[in-house]
């Protein structure tokens, strides 16, 4: 029926004016990192059960991406931050010629690709 | 003797009769009735037949539970079935029928269904009916379906109108009993916002149906002192006949408000209520006693005879038997015996306490006695009661009976987020679970029976809540209280009687016995989900509202354990049933959507276009003449006229995203496949757009008209993702470039001319040298019409001819076209639509969505050169490379010409080779897009072929079974009209310029004004320019700064994004002059792009509550408040110009769906 998420820019709104898209914890390698980071990057997600960081645009309101931090069990949201401020937060966060992607992700990634193949 | 009407007495208005109907009979009432107070008044006990047993049922908890008086009201379209009696208000001409009978209420031929009764035990549906499995379609399931006799709907359109409405509060009181007033006077009187509901008519609860004392008036006079005072705040909202449906996440709250009968407006309205707090005061159900023939009419819960008998003076013949476990029963003895019947208390406790039987002085009470059966046909006409002491037997002549087996709280409202009541074996309830989410519940909901204990608890849950938002409650006193029985509470518990000899009913809507869970224990079924599906108990409309806790019990009882261990069922919303069209509200129909219109929707309209749905646009499809049957005439001219000479058609619907900022050509980079930054300004390109997977996601061009300065296109049919999409790269992805992303898809009337005289034609209309040199292909220059007018073109083609789009803005479309049309008269310019279009483009083996599915590589579609290998990164650069998606032997774009030219190829058919069985293993690939090329006088068509590229000359198969069509086609490349008539231009005379009129509003705006007398108007806002400021991060109080300059308002969008407005009138050089913007800043023209409304009165709040959930008196509640939000599907900037005034920019091309829509929700106050 409806709930609720408190856009950083324009207060209070039923979630029918967001768009979600999912997890917003991957980050984006560098161009030339192993396949395995950008397998990860693009197709393993958690199915997560409890507290998770999604990416939501505002698209009936500001249209800003944000961050929604919310327990995908009970449905509350904790926190919801702009986008823009998150990557810039994230540590590591890559631009178009920043550092290479983090070599523990991109492991973690490879033995998941790993693990999903032999599956 | 049968139920009557008390001579005086009750809340009826006895000076005010109400005609009404009942099966057909014609019956009298008073205004205060209920369906079912006022049937009873009348004698008919008889209301309805049960489920399964075609049992006779009258009324029996007179509630929001009600099992049994289950009717139908209305005739005709809006008919509305399975309403229960108890909450059906009487108004003049009302129409009710009973339901599950056949031919009538008092002869039911599937009364038989009784006598088999032994057949039709627990499980029956899955014993009976379980071979042979062909009977299942011809026989069983059109049996059970003719028998499961709930009610029946119109089938016709539904001819009411429904709303839906936003309301927003500090606290939520859900009933308002002695509680709920209590929690909202407390909560109110602190300063909070509150809404109180109430799902029967009148507010009050059981004060209204009890005698009691309070603070020295009764139960009425209280209640309309308190709603007097709630009434008179102006933070207060009440609502009856208004139901919580229920609770979700965030506080947020549905609810339905049934209007029936008020005179005008909407016939419901669903509320979502969105609450910091709530309070639950639901009250609590009286649990009926299951014993032999406990469902007989005349046999109801205590609770309601009483209530009946003290709201609406309805006496239950002369002797009542009354069967109680606890004080409720002693109470209704009391009420009856004041007003001069004789009853019988039939107590299953020995020792009754002292208040009790002081209350039901003047009863004989049965001590330790239970009723084994209630006997009668129709209606109850005598008891069977035993002493449990010593088993003796007596029979007794009752006119009704009454039972009191104590209480269940009534928990939904608080279990819909997840969790369980529990069980109080102190009590023998089961008791709401711990708050959460700020819902508490109070009163008899949290199992407090007492009236002195529910006032309290009420009046503590309002202040707590009032507390937890930081108001600051007084303490108030309690008042003072009198109740029957002392306020005694304590009942004890007796899930059935075994003694019974007749069927004795656990649940009642759904004729599920005793013997039934019995059974359902023993075949392994005990768990109370397995025996719900089992036997079918608290299914259906009341959803065992009155039967779950009795069931549980009884499971408990069989298997030996606690009920706790039974568990309940899963309580989910809703409630109570609620009609399909109350949640529907306005969107169905023709505005099931919103409509998005093109600004050349007008001018297609009066060219005779024939519309067709593309996602939310309405686009013209062809433009029949006579003497064209179909469309494909049409079709046929169009597309010739094109090639031949020269047409017209609309192109606005294309999405358009102009992009600047100082990095505006590096994102760019990054998010084509190709060296966008390397285009020259006058210049356009076509790019491709990538998901991150590799695969296309969409196609456009992108046009550099300044240094920083990009106008990007994107299909129709993606332009919403492809923003979203871009969005996401500049914000989440790469935050640090300075870009600036707007869509202007609704500021441009973009219009095509193509064809081998579509440069004569525009050179009548373009003051500029349309020659080769000065506007080669791809060339995008800012231009000049002869009339003066700024206008953006463009060479560029999607036919495959010599092309042109002329960009103007929006409002100055439709003349611009008709000035087109004149131009292009000496050339016999055609407009033509998307058929036209479509096979314009399939001839030239040209793509869109249908070749671009989400499966398809740039390579796939002979586009492989657009990936720039030069280029560092972009998306879906990396995972391009993947091995699969570079497989020689993918699916890859040709082009199809059946051998026959007459024979058909259809989109869908699939691909094999000649003789080749059709099985997954042999599949080919399949036909994209397919068309009659009246050029080529063949069928054509677009696929995606295994190695296509390499097997031009091929010839296959096309296999279309679902169609039946199988076509010999030969393979070739896409471009299947390799030169059309492109080159044959014919020698240019010199016509005159044409210059087009001055552009007038579509005739749907021409003087728009709604008025619902004065309550609030709709009108439209002179015109006026608008630009969105745009500044890079940081420079956000700069950009409200410069916006402010417009008209005095700010109106912000985004961090960096405010829209600045001009005074009506004004030049768009004179506002931008005004603002006088920093050079670090951009100025976007929205001024076509956008519509402005103004919604005025004291009502205007309200009808901006019907589209958006923004909370108008939270931090909108002050003047020059400004959003942008969500109008039912549409975006606004919404800004408060005042108390009672509001200003709406909408975008231009959803502006009259959003304006019809506000107009219908403004007529619906009329
Ligand atoms: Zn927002």
């Amino acid at each position: 029926m409806a709930s609720l998420i408190t856009c950083p820019h324009c207060g209070t709104r039923p979630k029918e004016e967001f768009t979600i898209r999912g997890d917003a914890s991957p980050v984006r390698p560098q161009l030339g990192a192993a396949f395995a980071a950008w397998d990860a990057y693009v197709h393993l997600r958690d199915n997560v059960r409890g507290p998770m960081k999604e990416h939501w645009q505002h698209s009936g309101g500001c249209r800003r991406w944000l961050v929604v931090e919310r327990d995908t069990f009970s449905h509350a949201v904790h926190a919801v931050t702009d986008a823009a401020e998150f990557a810039r937060g994230q540590a590591g966060g890559p631009g178009p010629a920043a550092k290479p992607a983090r070599p523990a992700r991109a492991a973690k990634a490879a033995t998941a690709a790993k693990g999903r193949g032999q599956a | 003797m049968s139920f009557s009407r008390f001579s005086d007495g009750g809340l009826i208005d006895r000076t005010r009769s109400v005609r009404f109907s009942f099966d057909g009979r014609a019956f009298e009432g008073f205004e205060g009735d209920t369906l079912a107070s006022a049937l009873l008044a009348n004698g008919v006990t008889l209301m309805g037949r049960s489920f399964k047993y075609h049992r006779p049922r009258g009324l029996l908890s007179g509630g929001a539970s009600e099992p049994n008086a289950l009717v139908t009201i209305g005739d005709g379209p809006t008919r509305e079935p399975n309403l229960r009696a108890s909450m059906v208000t009487l108004r003049d001409g009302l129409v009710a029928e009973s339901q599950n009978r056949w031919p009538s209420l008092g002869f039911d031929v599937g009364a038989v269904n009784s006598a088999l009764s032994p057949f039709l035990g627990a499980g029956f549906y899955y014993k009976t009916f379980m071979w042979p499995a062909g009977l299942w379609e011809t026989l069983y399931e059109p049996l059970i379906r003719k028998a499961a006799g709930l009610g029946r709907a119109s089938h016709a359109p539904d001819p009411q109108d429904y709303e839906k409405r936003w309301t927003h509060c500090d606290v939520l009181v859900i009933g308002s009993g002695p509680a709920g007033l209590m929690a909202a006077l407390a909560a109110s009187r602190a300063g909070a916002r509150v809404v109180l509901c109430d799902e029967n008519s009148g507010f009050g609860g059981r004060l209204l149906r009890d005698r009691v004392e309070i603070g020295g008036s009764d139960g009425p006079g209280f209640v309309a002192s308190a709603i007097a005072e709630l009434a008179g705040n102006p933070k207060v909202r009440l609502l009856s006949n208004t139901t919580v449906f229920g609770a979700y996440d965030s506080g947020v709250f549905g609810a339905v408000e049934r209007r029936d009968g008020a005179g005008s407006g909407p016939a419901q309205r669903i509320w979502r209520i969105a609450a910091k707090r709530a309070v639950l005061a639901a009250g609590a159900e009286e649990r009926p006693l299951v014993f032999g023939g406990n469902d007989r009419p005349g046999v109801m819960t205590a609770s309601a005879m009483r209530g009946l008998a003290n709201a609406a003076a309805i006496r239950p013949g002369n002797h009542v038997a009354v069967f109680a476990t606890g004080p409720s029963g002693h109470e209704t003895a009391r009420d009856l015996l004041a007003r001069g019947l004789a009853v019988t208390l039939v107590d299953a406790r020995a020792d009754v306490p002292a208040p009790d039987l002081a209350a039901s002085e003047g009863a004989r009470v049965l001590k330790g006695h239970v009723v084994a059966d209630a006997t009668g046909g129709k209606a109850v006409s005598g008891i069977e009661a035993i002493d449990r002491a010593t088993g003796k037997r007596e029979t007794i002549k009752v006119d009704a009976l009454a039972m009191a087996g104590g209480w269940n709280p009534v928990v939904h409202l608080a279990c819909h987020r997840g969790d369980r009541p529990v069980w109080d074996a102190q009590s023998g309830m089961f008791l709401p679970p711990a708050p959460r989410d700020g819902l508490a519940a109070a009163g008899s909901a949290a199992g407090i029976l007492d009236l002195a204990g529910c006032l309290a608890s009420g009046a503590e849950a309002g202040a707590q809540a009032a507390t937890d938002l930081g108001f600051r409650p007084r303490k108030a006193d309690a008042p003072a209280v009198r109740e029957a029985c002392g306020g005694s509470t304590g009942f004890m518990t007796l899930w059935h009687v075994a003694e019974a000899r007749g069927k004795a009913f656990v649940d009642f809507q759904n004729d599920v016995t005793v013997k039934d869970l019995g059974l359902a224990v023993r075949e392994g079924y005990g768990h109370v989900e397995l025996a719900k599906r089992y036997t079918t108990t608290g299914m259906a409309t009341d959803q065992g509202k009155l039967s779950n806790v009795t069931a549980i019990g009884i499971l408990a009882e069989n298997r030996g354990v606690t009920p706790d261990r039974v568990g309940t069922t899963t309580f989910r919303p809703f409630y109570t049933p609620v009609s399909i069209g109350a949640l529907a509200g306005e969107h169905r129909g023709a505005h099931y959507r919103p409509v998005r219109r093109s600004p050349l929707h007008h001018w297609a309209e009066r060219h005779g276009a024939v519309f067709i749905e593309a996602g939310a646009w309405m686009r013209a499809s062809h433009f029949p003449r006579e003497g064209e049957p179909t469309w494909k005439e049409a079709c046929d001219r169009e597309t010739l006229a094109v090639r031949s000479g020269v047409g017209i058609s609309d192109a606005s619907t294309l999405g358009k995203i102009d992009l600047s900022g100082p990095d505006a050509a590096r994102f760019l980079d990054l998010v084509y496949t190709s060296k966008m930054s390397t285009l020259a300004v006058g210049k356009a390109r076509y790019g491709l757009m990538l998901r991150e997977d590799g695969l296309v996601m969409d196609d456009g061009t992108v046009s550099r008209l300044g240094d920083d300065h990009y106008l990007i296109t994107t299909t129709t049919a993606a332009a919403g993702e492809a923003m979203a999409h871009m969005e996401f790269c500049a914000q989440a992805l790469w935050p640090e470039l300075d870009v600036r992303l707007t869509s202007v898809t609704d500021q441009w009337a973009q219009i095509t001319v193509a064809g081998p005289a579509s440069r004569d034609v525009l050179a009548r209309i373009v003051d500029a040298d349309l020659g080769e040199e000065a506007m080669p292909f791809m060339a995008a220059r800012a231009v000049r019409l002869h009339s003066g007018l700024a206008a953006r073109l463009f060479r560029i083609s999607f036919s495959g001819e010599l092309a042109f789009e002329l960009a103007v803005p929006a409002r100055q479309g439709e003349a611009v076209a008709d000035a087109i049309l004149e131009a292009g008269q000496p050339f016999g310019i055609t407009p033509y639509g998307l058929e036209a279009l479509n096979v314009l483009r399939i001839e030239k083996g040209f793509i869109t969505h249908a070749e671009i599915d989400g499966r398809t590589t740039p390579g796939d579609l002979g586009l492989g050169k657009m990936v720039s290998a030069k280029k560092d990164d972009f998306i879906g650069r990396a995972m391009l490379g993947r091995e699969g998606l570079q497989r020689a032997d993918r699916l890859q774009l040709v082009g199809l010409r059946p051998v026959n030219p007459a024979h058909r190829i259809l989109a869908g058919g699939h691909l094999l080779e000649p003789d080749a069985a059709p099985t997954m293993a042999n599949d080919q690939g399949h036909v994209t897009s397919a068309c009659w090329s009246p050029h080529l006088r063949s069928t054509i068509a677009l696929a995606m072929l295994r190695r296509g590229r390499d097997r031009h000359g091929e010839i296959l198969t096309v296999w279309d079974p679902l169609r039946g069509v199988e076509t010999r086609a030969i393979v070739g490349d896409p471009v299947l009209l390799s030169s059309g008539d492109a080159g044959k231009a014919r020698p240019a005379r010199d016509y005159p310029p044409v210059t087009p009129a001055a552009p007038r509003a579509a005739d749907w705006l021409d003087g728009l004004t709604v008025d619902a007398d004065g309550r609030v108007r709709l009108a439209l806002l002179p015109e006026a320019p608008v630009y969105l400021v745009s500044g890079p991060t940081g420079k956000d109080a700069a950009v409200r700064k410069t916006a402010q300059a417009g008209d005095g308002a700010i109106r912000p969008v985004q961090p960096g994004q405010a829209l600045a407005v001009g005074q009506a009138g004004e030049s768009l050089t004179d506002l931008q002059q005004r603002l006088g913007a920093a050079a670090e800043l951009s100025l976007c023209d929205l001024s076509d792009a956008r519509v402005r409304f103004a919604l005025t009165g004291p009502e205007a709040a309200g009808i901006i509550a019907t589209q958006s959930g923004i909370d108008l008196e939270g931090a909108f509640a002050t003047s020059g408040a400004s959003a942008p939000t969500l109008f039912g599907h549409v975006p606004v900037q919404l800004t408060r110009t005042g108390q009672d005034s509001f200003e709406i920019l909408a975008f231009s091309t959803y502006a009259r769906d959003l304006a019809e829509s506000l107009a219908r929700s403004i007529r619906l106050l009329s």
